[in-house]
């Protein structure tokens, strides 16, 4: 195992309603520092939504959310900051269009520099250097060094993702969360994407992860949640969901997707 | 040669509609007052486009901010109170023509006060409120025209609310109705046309002016329409130079 015993995220009583809908009916969850958690389930049971209240894309409607022993749920709490600690990776990549490559990965990083103790003591100039070459390492990382001044719109779906990619760890953040980051792309750009994520995975990075790609979730994952209308119906190792599920909705659903 | 367009130039004088340009433009100096006019037609529509502007801007944020249950009661007070400023703001400017907004802020709102205003400044305000409303209307159709999942990557990434919307959603709105923008201006410089009812100096009344003294509208008008078809060609085609720089970036 790659992580320690510590728990970076714990979610309970999670209810979310959208008007009259109930889409969240009662998460109760706990990730571990390091842990790679798949989401799996059919479409519309609420993997988007839980994973959007992880960093508030969505506010809760009840229920309890701890980040790195921070409690986000909190009226007060400071949401900007918690974001900051968590890297978020979209299907639609939701790259900005009118910045290049570079400036959508050193954008955020830049405008956030004041709020960020760690270099309180640098310099502008220097800081801003600093950012670059990270920004570069980082396309480095997800192999498109080529592209830093190209804009989104010169990118394949799959150099988009990694640069989506690149652009989050920017943040340094402590917690990865990708929503189906591959079901936007046609399939031999698949697998360039779920290759920087099995480096990130590697490095020990939390991850959770929404997903279509078994394949990639029996591989990569730690756990696996099985979601269904609102609620985690199965949880386990991947073996076992994958091969041994206990529970009749769990195996329904991956008989019609394996 | 300069001889050879001297003598042109003598003998279109001697023509009768050269007679009349003369009379129109050269006799007194008259062109003098023709070009204080589009002068102060140039100030009058750039305060009004920069009002106008800030006013959009301004009345845009007024109407998109919303509470959410996190909000503390004092704020979402404000909230709702600015929600519904910037509602009727916006009935009263498009429910009423511009005109009596113009002769409103002139003598019935500045006039009584006890400051001394031009007549100049209170036109640029007035038509600044007025276009205000228009364009907060355009700012808002090309904030909704940004895919949401923009902002959310701006905010995923720990960017607050007003950087995203200033560095991320704004820049891609504006680009999407630039050209409506540019309208709006447009309908805006022709509509300061109508500030002579308050007796600023512009080029609508240089022609006037100059109509009376020699009661022949012909020259004087036609002037006054090449000075205004000049201004707006001028901010066209500054916009058509914005467009294509914003559009450099979509193309493959
Ligand atoms: N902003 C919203 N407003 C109203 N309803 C919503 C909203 N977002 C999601 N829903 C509804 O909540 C339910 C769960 O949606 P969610 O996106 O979480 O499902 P999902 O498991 O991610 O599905 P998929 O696999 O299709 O992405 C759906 O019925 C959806 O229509
Ligand atoms: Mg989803």
């Amino acid at each position: 195992m790659t992580y320690t015993d510590s728990a970076i995220i714990q979610v309970s009583g999670l209810h979310k309603y959208f008007g009259k809908l109930h889409v969240l009916k009662g998460i109760d969850e706990t990730v571990m520092q390091g842990e790679k958690v798949a989401v799996i389930g059919p479409s519309g049971s609420g993997k988007s939504t839980f994973l959007r209240c992880l960093n508030l894309l969505e506010i809760p409607t009840d229920g309890t959310i701890f980040i790195d022993g921070l409690e986000i749920t909190r009226p007060q709490a400071k949401v900007d900051a918690i974001r900051r600690k968590m890297g978020m990776v979209f299907q639609h990549f939701n790259l900005f269009p009118h910045l290049s490559v570079m400036k959508n990965i050193t954008l955020s990083p830049y405008l956030t520099r004041d709020r960020r103790e760690s270099t309180a003591q640098l310099s502008r100039k220097h800081f801003k250097e600093e950012i670059n070459e990270r920004a570069l390492a980082l396309l480095d990382k997800v192999g498109l060094t080529d592209k830093a001044d190209s804009y989104p719109a010169q990118l394949s779906g799959g150099q988009k993702q990694r640069v989506a990619i690149a652009r989050a760890l920017a943040m340094e953040p402590k917690i990865m969360l990708f929503d189906e980051p591959t079901s936007a792309l046609d399939p031999e750009m698949v697998r360039e994407v779920l290759q920087v994520m099995r480096d990130l995975a590697g490095e020990g990075m939390t991850m959770v992860l929404v997903t279509h790609e078994m394949d990639f979730a029996r591989d990569v994952a730690n756990r696996v949640l099985f979601m269904d209308e609102g609620h985690i119906v199965e949880r386990g190792a991947p073996e076992q969901i994958f091969t041994n599920p206990i529970q009749e909705r769990t195996r329904s659903f991956l008989s019609k997707v394996l | 040669m300069s001889e050879f367009f001297n003598n042109l130039w003598q003998n279109f004088l001697e023509t009768d509609s050269g007679f009349e340009f003369y009379r129109a433009f050269i006799r007194d100096d008259r062109y003098q007052l023709f070009f204080s006019g589009m002068w102060v037609t140039i100030r009058l529509s750039a305060m009004a486009l920069l009002f106008g502007t800030l006013i959009g801007l301004f009345i845009t944020f007024l109407s998109l901010c919303k509470s959410n249950k996190h909000t503390v009661l004092p704020i979402k007070i404000l909230i709702k109170t600015g929600n519904i400023f910037a509602g009727i703001y916006l009935d009263i400017i498009r429910g009423t023509p511009l005109i009596v907004q113009v002769m409103l802020w002139y003598f019935v709102i500045i006039g009584p006060l006890p400051i001394n205003l031009q007549p100049l400044l209170v036109a640029g305000i007035a038509f600044g409120v007025n276009s205000g409303a228009y364009l907060s209307e355009i700012f808002r159709a090309g904030i909704l025209s940004v895919d949401k999942g923009q902002a959310e990557a701006g905010r995923s990434l720990g960017m607050t609310r007003f950087t995203t919307m200033w560095r991320i959603v704004l820049p891609q709105a504006i680009k999407n109705v630039l050209p409506t923008i540019a309208n709006e201006y447009i309908v805006l410089i022709k509509e300061t046309a109508i500030a002579f009812v308050i007796g600023v100096p512009d080029i609508i009344r240089a022609a006037q002016v100059v109509n009376s003294r020699i009661f022949n509208p012909m020259m004087p008008f036609l002037g006054a329409t090449v000075m205004y078809y000049i201004i707006i060609k001028f901010l066209s085609i500054i916009f058509k130079i914005l467009e294509k720089r914003l559009r450099r970036v979509d193309t493959r």
